[in-house]
């Protein structure tokens, strides 16, 4: 690599120099500044939509998300301000109120490290969504998704290009879903289990890991039945 | 209604070359055709545009004017955002109801009716409001069993009238009248570079409400090297209590086109697109005329009056997202897909519809390209203040004597607006007034000599947006209207990023709490966390400007949000 190629930036008050075309969550590293992340995955495109890796950076109205704005040469950036401290902790908190983290340990280890509290929010409306088991691989336990869309991305576009999967609502509402709710053997999924492999929460779960987990037979499972809800209605 | 396979083959037939990026347009004329878009309605649309199912069912469930349950044969959608629940809106919609036995959102067995609560319908000045399929109904007054039909009236004042010249007459320009497009003319004998100067230079900033110099942003796009360009329209108008497009595209289409036209020469684009929020249908057989007048006196099509350039324009139809009129949404919405905002940078300027380089301009920006250049830079800057040259729309709306669209030059103090339009409705005193919209601020009484520019309302902590003032006597409860802002975003929130997406519901879940007068301890600090986490770290405008007016209540009236604070 050539001179001409690396850039030096100010992280945390240290001066750091990294590659052209580096990310802030790695010249971070190079500081030893370890830097959240929730959606961001080596393997799906980044879409920086968790912004729990939310950094400030000197000139810029609103924090920006390391895990994709690139380092520019002098760049003055803060991990851990007022600010960003305030925005972690708060969307963590919004987190736990909304979906079941039992199975996402380390989103349970930023809940400490940001000293957030899961009561934070007494009386919010949860997610609450139905496990839903219709097929021999994987369960579906949306009521620990955090839409984090990396099961969208890799059904589609990022490797198997089958399109089983997308949204259906909006907004809070929003869900993983198939078209129309039809169950995942009708559609048009090939099995091939990249989105249970890229699950953070336990939300897509291989069958034989979650009866053993629980203890239980599969016809205790609920099936879940196919009531389609419409969900950005308005009323 | 029962969709027929063979009938519908042949609707879908122009969109089939359109491929994805014909799946709104299919999509509206499939549920006109069926009623509502069922699964087999859906499979059929899927497999002729060539979309995967998931994707069409993502879609369908984005947009709220997309069904995929039965609707009723008529459609009664109740205006009940800020401006309507001031004159009565939730007794509109709650008459609506028990007339038909239903809840909102709901559609009688028979499948006769189908009631819903609307979010800003965009008439805030003929408040209150509602669309019985597509025939507008304004100033309802259910007490004497009274309104006014048809489209919605356009009610005009100010102290100048360049922009609205044209607008609060008996029907919309033709192009005769309009005058030909002599502006356009003119500049078919410039430099594109020249063009992209002159609107530099006459300090133009757009006016959809981030307020942007638009020749810097034409600038980019005429400097990006690139096989296709484009101009986008910006006509997603959904800001509650604006209305201020809707008025231009129906009574001055002709100043929209001439603009867009100017844009497209000075950049060097082949392809415009207006997007027209779905609420407007009343404004598309206005604009679909204009534009064949357009095409006929041989200003649209291939080498247009004997130039090089080629140029056509095509209209798209929003089906009831705000988000849409985020610029990046917008594109995502005429490529055939839920309406996601992108990540930025890469601006439009260099990627924008369908990965290339893109002008969008909102409505008003565009009709005072036509004015510039016919006036020349320098009688253009006589108008207003040095640094805000040019005239501005306001919507009034709320308590106010006379609520309407005004024209006047920047640098005229708010109070001098409201005295233009009467004052406060009834001789009551002044609480506050809602500046810019929804994403705005609360103003003070004592902020009435604020002149408003850009500079001075900066200056003054209130964001011009997209020309709002919505006015509130000192007998409104503004806990009911926070109340009624938190429902709208948490209704819009894309649900793309986690401050939005989550804390649209939450704030929308405590303002509920301080409207009904169920005040928790902390509610105060949680509202504020809530706020500026979303203000910080959201991914688009929406959310950072989702909290803006709450953050603002806080501010000026904190006595409000304590306990027991009623
Ligand atoms: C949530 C959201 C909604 C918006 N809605 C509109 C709209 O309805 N019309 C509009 O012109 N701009 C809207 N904008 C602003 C556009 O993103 C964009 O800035 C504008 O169309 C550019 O045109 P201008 O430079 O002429 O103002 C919206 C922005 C956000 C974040
Ligand atoms: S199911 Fe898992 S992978 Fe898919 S969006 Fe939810 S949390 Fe992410
Ligand atoms: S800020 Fe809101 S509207 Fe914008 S991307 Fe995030 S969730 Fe969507
Ligand atoms: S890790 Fe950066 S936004 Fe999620």
């Amino acid at each position: 690599m050539t001179t001409t190629d690396e850039i030096t930036l100010d992280i945390d008050g240290k001066s750091v120099t990294v590659p052209a075309g580096t990310t802030l969550l790695e010249a971070a590293k190079q500081i030893g500044e370890d830097t959240p992340t929730i959606c961001f995955h080596e393997a799906t495109t980044a879409n920086a939509i968790c912004r729990i890796c939310v950094v400030e950076v000197e000139g810029q109205r609103v924090l920006q998300p390391a895990c994709i704005v690139e380092a520019v040469a002098d760049m003055q950036v803060q991990t851990r301000s007022e600010k960003v401290i305030r925005s972690r902790k708060s969307i963590l908190e919004m987190l736990a109120s909304s979906v079941d983290l039992s199975e996402a340990p380390e989103i349970q280890t930023l809940m400490d490290d940001y000293d957030a509290s899961a009561e934070r929010f007494p009386d919010a409306q949860r997610r609450n969504i139905e496990i839903k088991d219709d097929n021999p691989m994987y369960i579906r336990d949306y009521d620990k998704c955090v839409l984090c869309w990396r099961c969208v991305q890799v059904c589609a576009d990022d490797a198997q290009f089958t399109y089983a999967i997308n949204f259906s609502g909006r907004g809070y509402e929003t869900e993983i879903g198939t078209f129309f709710d039809q169950t995942i053997p009708a559609s048009s999924c090939v099995f091939c289990g990249q989105c249970v492999a890229v699950c953070p929460t336990g939300a897509l779960k291989p069958k034989r890991e979650m009866f053993i987990q629980q203890g239980i037979s599969p016809e205790d499972i609920t099936v879940m039945s196919s009531g389609r809800k419409k969900r950005k209605k308005r009323t | 209604m029962e969709s027929d396979p063979e009938a519908l083959k042949e609707i879908l037939e122009p969109y089939v070359p359109l491929g994805q990026s014909g799946l709104l347009p299919a999509l509206h004329a499939a549920q006109k055709h069926a009623g509502w878009l069922s699964q087999p309605v859906a499979t059929q649309v899927a497999n002729a545009l060539k979309v995967p199912l998931a994707d069409v069912h993502g879609v369908i469930e984005f947009y709220s004017m997309f069904y995929n349950e039965p609707l009723g044969k008529k459609v009664i959608r109740v205006c009940t955002d800020v401006a309507c629940a001031l004159k009565g809106a939730d007794e509109i919609l709650k008459y609506h109801c028990e007339q038909h036995k239903i809840q909102p959102g709901q559609t009688t067995p028979d499948l006769a009716t189908t009631v819903e609560a609307s979010p800003c319908l965009g008439m805030c000045e003929l408040a209150p409001v509602a669309m019985l399929d597509e025939e507008v109904e304004t100033n309802i007054n259910l007490d004497a069993g009274t309104s006014e039909k048809g489209g919605p009236r356009s009610i005009v004042g100010g102290s100048i009238r360049l922009l609205t010249a044209n607008c609060g007459k008996e029907e919309p320009t033709f192009i005769t009248s309009y005058g030909s497009y002599r502006a356009f003319k003119k500049v078919l004998l410039m430099k594109p570079t020249d063009v992209v100067d002159e609107i530099k230079a006459s300090g133009l900033v757009g006016r959809g409400g981030a307020a942007f110099p638009t020749g810097i942003k034409w600038d980019g796009a005429a400097k990006a090297d690139a096989d296709k360009k484009y101009v986008v329209c910006n006509a997603d108008e959904s800001e509650p209590g604006t209305f201020k497009d809707r008025i231009l595209l129906r009574d001055d289409p002709h100043s929209i086109i001439e603009g867009m036209l100017i844009a497209a020469f000075a950049v060097g684009a082949s392809k415009g697109y207006i997007y027209l929020r779905g609420e407007y249908p009343y404004v598309l057989p206005v604009l679909e005329r204009s534009l064949s007048e357009a095409r006929e006196k041989g200003f649209l099509g291939e080498n247009i009056q004997n130039s090089s350039l080629t140029f056509d324009i095509e209209i798209r139809v929003g089906a009831g997202a705000y988000i849409c009129g985020e610029e990046t949404a917008l594109f995502e919405s005429i490529e055939g897909k839920r309406g996601f905002p992108r990540v930025k940078p890469p601006f439009p300027t260099t990627h924008g519809l369908f990965g290339k380089p893109t002008v969008v301009n909102n409505v008003e920006t565009l009709a005072n390209v036509p004015l510039i250049i016919n006036m020349g830079t320098e009688e253009f800057r006589k108008i207003g203040t040095e640094k805000s040259p040019g005239s501005k729309l306001f919507c009034l709306s709320g308590d106010v004597e006379k609520p309407g669209l005004y024209e006047v030059p920047f640098g005229v103090t708010i109070g001098e607006l409201l005295d233009m339009a009467g004052g406060v409705a009834g001789g009551k005193a002044l609480q506050t007034m809602l500046f810019g919209g929804a994403a705005g601020a609360f103003a003070r009484p004592d902020q009435l000599d604020v002149k408003m520019t850009f500079e001075d309302l900066r200056t003054a902590g209130l964001p011009l947006g997209s020309g709002v003032l919505m006015v509130f006597d000192e007998s409104r409860d503004l806990r009911k209207s926070l109340a009624h802002l938190g429902k709208f975003f948490a209704h819009e929130s894309c649900g793309k990023c986690y401050p939005c997406q989550m804390g649209t519901q939450r704030q929308m879940e405590i303002l509920n709490r301080i409207a009904a007068g169920d005040i928790l301890p902390g509610d105060l600090e949680r509202l504020e966390d809530v706020g500026w986490t979303m203000t910080d770290s959201s991914l688009c405008g929406l959310g950072q400007t989702a909290s803006t007016a709450v953050l603002s209540a806080i501010k000026e009236f904190p006595e409000l949000f304590v306990e027991n604070g009623k």
